[in-house]
């Protein structure tokens, strides 16, 4: 098991329901930290996100003014913000792939569906803190890489277009099929 | 706060960027490696929520309430936007706490009621013998958990709720494919 300091990092908690900030403020204090800062809308999130500038945001995706995931997409605005950069674990009731998918693509770093669990928690901080994601950035998205591993032998289009060094050659399925060996 | 000041290493490329931010929390990981006998955090945090857990009663009780005073907002001023989406929240919180308050069998009848009301097109055609029957099971499995067949009433009882709701999904979103296959297909993938 990975150790990390706990007491050096600073966490938001966003969250509409008050057990649940409850809850996530105990299981953090448990693991060590001492900085744990509360917000109970997106819009409270915001500007909670914007005065304390945390290490990690843990958000709930349903609540009221704003959502999580819109709030996850006002803060990956690059030059908007102290740090567009911010890990963003989603802890959500919410679990079906379009929800997931959603939540990726709006920028969340990390996807964690309730019930809560201390394991599961601590295994997304671990995540963010010692193996944090690029960041990729076109017209339309901005955010951790969405490409958690590298498949070689994805066939495919590559969607992600470049100069030499990001060029990745594909060979098409029925070439695959057809040739021998 | 003192803002961070973020320096990031950028690759650009043909139609985007590659930005390798400096890791700024990657000094907050310890080498210090964990010795027999000590606990470890995640054993800490489950030792610091079960000193919460004599809270736990009083925390469900709290949220049934809460769903029942959503229904009756509902049954009072039918569904407009403020009561459909004060109904739904409060089941949804039910779904996702009712296993950490230690009453997982209350959550299926919480989920059953969620889906019903995020996959009826047109509120105002939610029977509300159907809302009432949802939460009246959620909060009689919760009055009855400490029977001793309280899980298999449990499970009858949302088997056949949800029965009901899919087959009065299916007829409502007749002509919405894609939302008959999430009412009718996989079931939710999430990263252990």
């Amino acid at each position: 098991m990975v150790r990390i300091d706990f007491n050096r990092l600073r966490f938001l908690v966003i969250d509409d329901n008050a057990h649940m900030r409850r809850m996530l403020r105990t299981l953090l204090h448990g693991f060590g930290a001492r900085e744990v800062y509360e917000a109970e809308d997106g819009a409270a999130g915001l500007e909670a996100f914007t005065h304390y500038i945390p290490d990690i945001i843990i958000t709930d995706w349903a609540m009221p003014i704003f959502d999580g995931l819109e709030l996850a997409q006002m803060i990956r605005q690059p030059g908007a913000n102290a740090n567009p950069y911010v890990a963003i674990i989603m802890l959500t009731g919410h679990s079906e792939k379009k929800r997931v998918t959603a939540a990726r693509d709006a920028g969340v770093t990390e996807f964690l569906a309730k019930p809560i669990s201390a394991k599961g928690l601590y295994q997304r901080i671990v995540n963010v803190v010692a193996n944090p994601r690029p960041f990729i950035k076109t017209k339309t998205y901005f955010g951790p890489d969405r490409r958690r591993n590298v498949n070689a032998a994805y066939v495919g289009p590559e969607r992600r277009k470049g100069g030499k060094a990001d060029t990745i050659r594909q060979t098409a399925l029925l070439e695959k099929v057809r040739s021998p060996g | 706060m003192a803002p961070h000041k973020n320096t990031a290493a950028i690759a650009t490329y043909g139609d985007h960027e590659v930005i390798k931010p400096e890791n700024k929390l990657r000094k907050y990981v310890s080498d210090t490696p964990f010795v027999p006998g000590e606990d470890d955090p995640v054993t800490r945090a489950e030792m610091a929520l079960a000193a919460l857990s004599s809270e736990f009663g009083a925390m469900m009780d709290e949220e049934c309430q809460r769903l029942d005073k959503e229904r009756h907002a509902v049954m009072a001023n039918g569904f407009t936007k403020t009561n459909k989406e004060g109904l739904f929240h409060a089941a949804h919180d039910i779904k996702g706490q009712a296993a950490t308050f230690g009453y997982p069998a209350v959550a299926s009848a919480a989920d059953s009621l969620c889906r019903l009301i995020e996959y009826t097109p047109d509120s105002s055609r939610i029977p509300a013998k159907l809302v009432d029957q949802h939460v009246d099971a959620v909060r009689a499995i919760y009055r009855e958990y400490s029977r001793s067949d309280a899980q298999d009433l449990a499970s009858m009882l949302t088997v056949r709720l949800r029965e009901v709701t899919d087959e009065f999904l299916i007829y409502e979103n007749r002509n919405r494919p894609d939302i008959l296959e999430q009412i009718t297909g996989a079931p939710a993938v999430v990263p252990e």
